[in-house]
């Protein structure tokens, strides 16, 4: 090459070519896009119109074919608070599975806590409030053990939530002695730790404030996660964990923070249950760490992190309530619930796949 | 360049047990121009260049910002100080859209109780900054600011990933490999905006394989070898079969070049 060459920018010898070619480089949108490939990029784009439209294509072949015993305020709401214990794990386990782990655990800290708000109550004596104050202790707590070894030990989340999901069942089994407290002693007693159990009725429609609180607690994390710079961060670090932190995230803090959050919401839940259920029971919400991965991945969640609307994790769980109900009053056999739910996890995720490759 | 240089490093070492990747490494980097880092594969470059960004602290040296001494313990430390740096692999979230990768780590919050409280992002002030650094880059043929940057191209990745390190680095701005990835279309516009952002009187450290990329845009080069710098040459006095004898020790520098 002599000195005069392609100094400032002049193209290189090879390069003159280019003068005549196509000079925008960057183009976008340079074709006329098929129908089918417009509906990928719109349900790439909003992640959550898939299971809503599943959502809302069921609801109506189920009111078409069982008529007003299904599609009344009634069972409506009556699928809202089925879900609801479900929709609260879920949104922890979306918070989790956002980032690209995922949460096996959720299920016995919601039992434990809630446990530990009776126990604390009736064993100790303690005010009510002191109490459920304490519950929630104990699920940030656990909550932090998680994020620490995720983040701090580098542990993988299914491997480090298999080991305390196992933990925290079998404390919750010794430290209550597998005991339960009984609905009426709650209700004479404390009341406080039935209270999302209370309802607020319009007509035949029944919202209990586990409801309420489910719908609330989406709204405000769809808020957190779409327009908050820790939500952003969230979705960064599921994404691609290398570049958010050298983009300047602090993806250990980020880790914990997000396993701690998860553990506050399964107290939250935990308090939820004993509303829902009466009683402190132990042995209850045995499923609930599957019931709300199924709710995540139905709702269009990418079990890959970084992808995916919490709204879609609603819809998701919604989904699940509205097969169980619909079934049981056709009077079909539960397990053709667990088998079409099965069908719809897998096309889920194929259908997840298939968005995916708007990418590439 | 008769100016002080802007950011200088002596003597840089850095050991990974018993491969010593930098050994006493000298920098110089003057304000406005276009440096050229080269060297053959494990000739220490990214190690010197990792020292400079935050990404590694050496074991012995000194790097000076302005005259004053630095020592950064993490990327974002070297940021803050405003060095900015484009990653090889562009350090973007694809699932994330344009705007909010650009403001990624330093986000703008809403002015007022939504912001304080709510925490609420000014998405319309992120987007609008963002716009606008992209136009002045040349590179509003991306139409729509909130689009996921996996739905880009290679090289409008690398836009964005450039216009970021543009609009906030303040004093430096290392670009790693820029068209190691790209086409030739693709690398040519990469390359004419690394001229631009020289326009707008920021010096550009830029870490190439690519000899024709380097000649063309560098004012000068620096070449590293065996842990060090062996010297900076200027590319209108040497050919690059000259660097590539240099840089791989088939011929050895001619002693005045390293003043230079």
């Amino acid at each position: 090459m002599t000195e005069a060459s392609a100094r400032g920018g002049q193209p290189q010898e090879f390069e003159k070519v280019l003068a005549g070619s196509d000079t925008a480089v960057a183009q976008f949108e340079s074709h006329d896009r098929t129908a089918v490939e417009r509906l990928q990029h719109f349900l790439h784009s909003s992640p959550a119109a898939v299971p809503l439209i599943v959502l809302i294509a069921s609801l109506a072949v189920f009111a078409f074919v069982i008529g007003s015993r299904f599609f009344s305020p009634f069972s409506m709401t009556l699928i809202l608070q089925q879900v609801a214990i479900v929709g609260i794990i879920g949104a922890a386990q979306t918070l989790v599975i956002l980032t690209a782990g995922i949460d096996l655990s959720v299920g016995a800290i919601m039992v434990l806590t809630s446990v530990v708000m009776g126990q604390f109550t009736f064993r100790y004596g303690l005010p009510a409030p002191v109490a459920i104050l304490c519950g929630f202790g104990v699920g940030a707590a656990c909550g932090f053990l998680n994020g620490w070894l995720v983040a701090q030990v580098k542990l993988p989340p299914f491997i480090v939530t298999l080991g305390t999901w196992q933990i925290i069942l079998a404390a919750n089994f010794l430290y209550s002695a597998n005991e339960t407290i009984r609905a009426q002693d709650i209700e004479a007693q404390a009341p406080l730790l039935q209270w999302f159990g209370n309802n607020i009725r319009i007509g035949n429609a029944v919202f209990t404030y586990g409801v309420i609180a489910m719908v609330v607690l989406v709204l405000v994390l769809w808020h957190v996660l779409n327009h908050t710079a820790w939500g952003r961060h969230v979705y960064a670090v599921g994404d691609d964990p290398e570049a958010a932190e050298l983009s300047g995230v602090n993806v250990n803090r980020m880790l914990l923070s997000v396993y701690v959050l998860a553990g506050l919401i399964c107290a939250l839940a935990g308090w939820a249950l004993i509303g829902r259920l009466g009683s402190v029971s132990p042995t209850s919400g045995q499923f609930a760490n599957i019931e709300s991965i199924t709710a995540v991945v139905i709702g269009g969640i990418s079990l890959f992190g970084g992808r995916g609307s919490i709204l879609g994790m609603l819809f998701g769980a919604l989904i699940v309530g509205v097969f169980s109900l619909a079934l049981r009053l056709i009077g079909t056999d539960p397990q053709w619930t667990y088998l079409l739910i099965g069908v719809l996890i897998i096309a889920a995720v194929t259908v997840d796949q298939w968005i995916r490759k708007v990418a590439g | 360049m008769q100016s002080e240089p802007l950011l200088t490093a002596r003597g840089l070492v850095k050991r990974y047990g018993r491969v010593t990747a930098l050994d006493a490494a000298d920098f110089d980097l003057y304000p406005g121009e276009i440096l050229a880092v080269i060297g053959d594969n494990g000739a220490g470059k990214s190690s010197l260049i990792k020292a400079i960004s935050g990404a590694i602290t050496p074991d012995e040296g000194e790097i000076r910002l302005d005259g004053k001494p630095v020592a950064f313990r993490s990327p974002m430390e070297a940021r803050d100080a405003g060095i900015e740096t484009v990653y090889q692999n562009l350090a973007l979230s694809p699932a994330l859209s344009i705007a909010d990768n650009m403001f990624l780590g330093r986000e703008i919050r809403r002015p007022g109780p939504l912001g304080k409280w709510l925490r609420m992002l000014d998405r319309p002030a992120m987007e609008k900054r963002a716009r606008a650094m992209l136009s002045e880059l040349g590179l509003m043929t991306i139409q729509n600011i909130g689009q996921a940057v996996e739905t880009l191209s290679g090289g409008q990745r690398q836009g964005v990933a450039v216009a970021r390190a543009a609009a906030f680095g303040s004093k430096v701005v290392i670009m790693d490999e820029p068209t190691a990835a790209l086409g030739v279309k693709e690398s040519r516009r990469v390359l004419e905006l690394i001229l631009d952002v020289k326009k707008r009187g920021l010096p550009i450290v830029l870490i190439s394989h690519n000899m024709p990329h380097v000649f063309e845009v560098a004012d000068r080069i620096h070449i590293h070898r065996l842990g060090r710098r062996l010297t900076v040459i200027d590319p209108r006095q040497y050919t690059m079969s000259d660097a590539v004898a240099f840089m791989t020790g088939a011929k050895r520098p001619p002693e005045t070049a390293v003043a230079a």
